[in-house]
C-alpha cells in the first residue's frame, strides 16, 4: 500500500464470535475462564452446597408445619412453625388488645398505601402524597393508636410546668411539652380552658417575637406570618389529639413487636433526614456560634452508646425534671433515636455537601439566589444525591438498632419473640431457633427491601452522575 | 478615564479607586474604571493579571477591601440586599458553563425567574423558551446539560442569564473550557447581544472577537489596568511597553 490511502466504502457490522455470546460464552468467560477461576467456581459451589442444605433441610424438609402445642414439636429435627403461627399476633402487635387491632391494622394499611406511590418516582401527586404521608398520618396514627382524646392543659400546664393558667410566661416550656411531655390517659373532650389560654399565649407570643425581630431590621408582617404559620400548625396538631374520637386508650405499655419496631424505625428515619441536614449545613456555616453549637451537637451524640442514651432518658431524665413531670416512655425513646440518628445522618450529609463544587455555589448566587434557595435547590439536590448509599446505610443500621429499646424494657419484634420463649406450652427443642430464624426473616426482609430500593435509587441517579461529568468537562 | 461628562443614568458600572489581597497577596490595584450604557468592553491580559477578579467585584462574587464599585446606581457594600439586587439585574456566564446538573435546560432557565423574580411557572417557561430560541437551541429544552455538547451548554448558560433580563452582562472567559470548532457558534451568539444594544464586559483571549466588538479594550498586568483604548488604537498602536510586548506574543 502506498502512503496516500482513501476508503471508498464503509465496512459492514459483521456477527461477534460464538465463545464471546450465549450461554456457554457466559459460562467459559465468568466461571471457567482460568484455573483459578475454575477452582473458586468448585470452592463457592461446595460452599454453598454446605450452608444452603442444612438450613433449607432445618426451614422446610423437617420442619413441624401444624400442631397445637409444644408436643408436636417435641422430636422435631427442623423448625417448629405452629409456634410461631400461635405466637404471630403478639409477634406483630405485642399486647395490643384483641378487639382493638383493626386500628394498627389500620395504620399499617394506610402507611403502605401512602409509602408506596411516593417510593415509584413516575407516580402523580407526589406533593400532595407527601403532604398526606408526612403531614396527616403522622397524627392520624398517634390518635388511631393511642386512641386520642389527651388533656393538653394538664399535661401542658398543670403537670409539666405547674404555672397558673392565663399567666403564661413560659410559652417555650409549653411548646416543649407539646411535642416531647405526652402525659397520656385522661379523658374528656374537648376543652375550652386549653384553647382559650392557648390563643391568648399565641397573640403574647407573636407579639413580643414581632417586637424583638423588628429591632434585628425584620419586617412586622414577615415575623407575625411566621409566628401565624407556627401557631396554626400547632393548633392543626393539638386540635386532633385533643378531640374524642370514641376510641378506647391503649398505653404504650400494651404496645409491641413488629409494631413497636416500625414506629420506632420509621420515626427515626423521618426524623433523621433534616436534624441531619440542619446540622450539617450547621458544621459548614460561617457563623461561629451556629458551627460550633453544630459541632458539639453532632459529637456528643456520635460519642455515646444508643444504650446510654435509652438508659438516660429512662432512668435518669426523669429525677432532672420538675416534680411529677414525666415523658412517656415510648416517646421518650423516639427522641433519643431521632437525635441519635440525625447526627449520624449530619457526617453523612456533610460528606455530600462537600461533593458539591464550588461553582455551583458562583452560579446560584450570581443568578441573585439567597442561602437557603440555593442550599434547597441547587446544592442539597446535588449533595444527597450523592449520598444516597450512606443514607440508606444509615437507615438499615437505625432498622436493626431498634432492637436496643428493649434495654428499656419495650418490647420491640425481636424482645417479644424472646418473651414468647418462656412460654412453657410452646418449649420445645428448636423453638428457640425458629423464633430466631422467623425474626431473622423479618429484619432481613424490610432491610433487603430498602437496600433494593436504594440501588434502584442510585440507578436512577447514574444518569446523574454522567450529567455531573458532562457539566465540569 | 472617567469622563466627566457622563450622567449617572448613563453610566452602568462605575469603579473607583478599588483595591483588592487574597491574603497577602494584592491582586487588584486602584482600579478606575466607568462603563457607560450600551458600551461593550474587552478585558485582556496575561493570567494572573486579575481580568476575572475584575468583573467577579461586579457582582461581589469577589469582595473589594477598598474603593467604591456602584453598579447600576447601587453601591455595593455588605448589605446583603443591595448585593442581591446587583447579582440579579448582572447576568454572568463562567468558564466552566455552571450549569446546574440536576436540572433539565428548560428548568435550569426558569428557576431564578420563579424564585428570585416571581414570575408564575407558565409565563417563566415562556420567557426562557423565548432566549433557548435566541441562542438556537429550544429543541434541547428538556435535556439535561451533559447530553449536550459544551458550545450548547455555554449558550445555556447565556440564555440562563438573560432570561434574568439583566441590565449588565459579565463574561468570564466565555470560550476557554471549549473546542475550537464550538467557540464560534458562542461567540455568534454573544455578538448578536452585542448588535441589540446590551452593556457587556468580556474577558477572553479571542482577539479577533475583540476587534470586532468591543468599543474599548482595556488590557491588564498584575492587577492594574495598563492601557485602555478603541480597539483600531489599541491594535495598531499599543502605547505601553508591555501591551507590545503582550500582542507581540499572542498576535501571528
Amino acid at each position: 500500500m502506498s502512503a496516500a490511502f482513501v476508503r471508498m466504502e464503509t465496512l459492514p457490522p459483521r456477527a461477534a464470535p460464538f465463545a464471546a455470546t450465549g450461554l456457554w460464552g457466559w459460562f467459559a468467560r465468568r466461571l471457567f475462564a482460568t484455573p483459578a477461576d475454575i477452582a473458586m467456581t468448585i470452592i463457592g459451589f461446595a460452599a454453598f452446597v454446605l450452608v444452603a442444605m442444612p438450613l433449607f433441610r432445618f426451614l422446610v424438609f423437617d420442619a413441624i408445619w401444624t400442631g397445637k402445642d409444644r408436643d408436636a414439636c417435641l422430636n422435631a429435627a427442623g423448625a417448629c412453625w405452629p409456634f410461631v403461627a400461635a405466637k404471630l399476633n403478639q409477634f406483630v402487635y405485642g399486647f395490643y388488645p384483641y378487639e382493638e387491632l383493626w386500628r394498627p391494622n389500620l395504620v399499617f394499611f394506610v402507611g403502605a398505601l401512602l409509602l408506596i406511590p411516593l417510593l415509584i418516582p413516575s407516580a402523580p401527586f407526589k406533593r400532595f402524597n407527601a403532604f398526606l404521608f408526612f403531614g396527616i398520618y403522622p397524627v392520624a396514627g398517634f390518635v388511631l393508636l393511642t386512641g386520642g382524646n389527651l388533656d393538653p392543659q394538664r399535661f401542658l400546664l398543670g403537670r409539666f410546668v405547674r404555672i397558673p393558667e392565663f399567666i403564661d410566661l413560659s410559652a417555650i416550656a409549653r411548646f416543649i411539652g407539646v411535642s416531647g411531655h405526652v402525659e397520656l390517659g385522661s379523658r374528656g373532650g374537648f376543652r375550652g380552658t386549653f384553647w382559650i389560654d392557648f390563643i391568648a399565649s399565641a397573640i403574647l407570643l407573636t407579639g413580643a417575637v414581632a417586637i424583638i425581630a423588628r429591632l434585628f431590621g425584620t419586617r412586622f408582617v414577615t415575623s407575625l406570618k411566621a409566628m401565624a404559620i407556627v401557631f396554626v400548625s400547632l393548633a392543626l396538631i393539638i386540635a386532633p389529639v385533643d378531640a374524642d374520637f370514641g376510641l378506647r386508650w391503649v398505653e404504650t405499655r400494651e404496645w409491641g413487636g413488629l409494631l413497636v419496631t416500625l414506629v420506632v424505625a420509621i420515626t427515626g428515619i423521618v426524623a433523621a433526614l433534616p436534624i441531619g441536614v440542619l446540622l450539617a449545613l450547621g458544621r459548614r456555616s460561617q457563623m461561629r456560634l451556629v458551627r460550633w453549637t453544630s459541632i458539639v451537637f453532632i459529637e456528643f451524640w456520635r460519642g455515646v452508646p444508643l444504650i446510654t442514651v435509652l438508659f438516660f432518658a429512662t432512668y435518669m431524665l426523669p429525677l432532672f425534671l420538675p416534680g411529677g413531670a414525666s415523658i412517656e416512655r415510648l416517646v421518650r425513646a423516639l427522641i433519643g433515636v431521632a437525635l441519635f440518628s440525625g447526627a449520624y445522618m449530619a457526617e453523612v450529609v456533610r460528606g455530600g455537601l462537600a461533593a458539591v463544587p464550588k461553582h455551583q455555589y458562583e452560579s446560584a448566587a450570581a443568578l441573585g439566589l439567597g442561602y437557603w434557595k440555593t442550599m434547597g435547590l441547587i446544592v442539597l439536590p446535588q449533595a444527597l444525591t450523592h449520598v444516597i448509599p450512606g443514607i440508606v446505610n444509615n437507615f438499615i443500621g437505625l432498622f436493626k438498632d431498634t432492637t436496643l429499646v428493649q434495654i428499656v424494657a419495650i418490647l420491640d419484634l425481636l424482645g417479644q419473640v424472646r418473651s414468647a420463649f418462656s412460654d412453657p406450652n410452646w418449649s420445645s427443642p428448636t423453638t428457640l431457633y425458629t423464633g430466631f430464624a422467623f425474626a431473622g426473616m423479618i429484619y432481613f426482609v424490610f432491610c433487603f427491601a430498602m437496600s433494593r430500593y436504594s440501588l434502584f435509587l442510585e440507578h436512577r441517579a447514574g444518569s446523574n452522575a454522567l450529567r455531573v461529568e458532562g457539566a465540569m468537562r | 478615564m472617567t469622563d466627566p461628562a457622563m450622567s449617572s443614568d448613563v453610566v452602568a458600572v462605575e469603579m473607583t479607586g478599588v483595591n483588592k489581597w487574597f491574603g497577602a497577596f494584592h491582586v487588584l490595584r486602584d482600579i478606575d474604571l466607568t462603563v457607560a450604557r450600551k458600551e461593550r468592553i474587552v478585558i485582556c491580559g496575561p493570567s494572573g493579571s486579575g481580568k476575572s477578579t475584575l468583573i467577579r467585584c461586579i457582582n461581589r462574587l469577589e469582595e473589594h477591601q477598598s474603593g467604591r464599585i456602584v453598579v447600576d446606581g447601587i453601591e455595593l457594600t455588605s448589605d446583603l440586599r443591595s448585593i442581591d439586587a446587583v447579582r440579579a439585574d448582572a447576568g454572568m456566564v463562567f468558564q466552566q458553563f455552571n450549569l446546574f446538573p440536576h436540572l433539565s435546560v428548560l428548568e435550569n432557565c426558569t428557576l431564578a425567574q420563579i424564585w428570585v423574580r416571581g414570575r408564575p411557572k407558565a409565563e417563566a417557561e415562556e420567557v426562557a423558551m423565548k432566549f433557548l430560541t435566541r441562542v438556537r437551541i429550544p429543541e434541547q429544552a428538556n435535556k439535561y446539560p451533559a447530553q449536550l455538547s459544551g458550545g450548547q451548554q455555554q449558550r445555556v448558560a447565556i440564555a440562563r442569564a438573560l432570561c434574568m433580563n439583566p441590565k449588565i452582562m459579565l463574561f468570564d472567559e466565555p470560550t476557554s473550557a471549549l473546542d475550537p470548532e464550538m467557540i464560534k457558534e458562542v461567540l455568534d451568539t454573544i455578538r448578536s447581544l452585542a448588535d441589540d444594544g446590551m452593556t457587556m464586559l468580556i474577558v477572553t483571549h479571542e482577539m479577533g472577537f475583540a476587534r470586532q466588538v468591543a468599543d474599548r479594550i482595556i488590557f491588564m498586568d498584575e492587577g492594574q489596568i495598563i492601557e485602555a483604548n478603541r480597539p483600531e488604537e489599541f491594535f495598531s498602536n499599543p502605547r505601553h511597553e508591555r501591551t507590545k510586548r503582550f500582542l507581540s506574543q499572542i498576535l501571528p
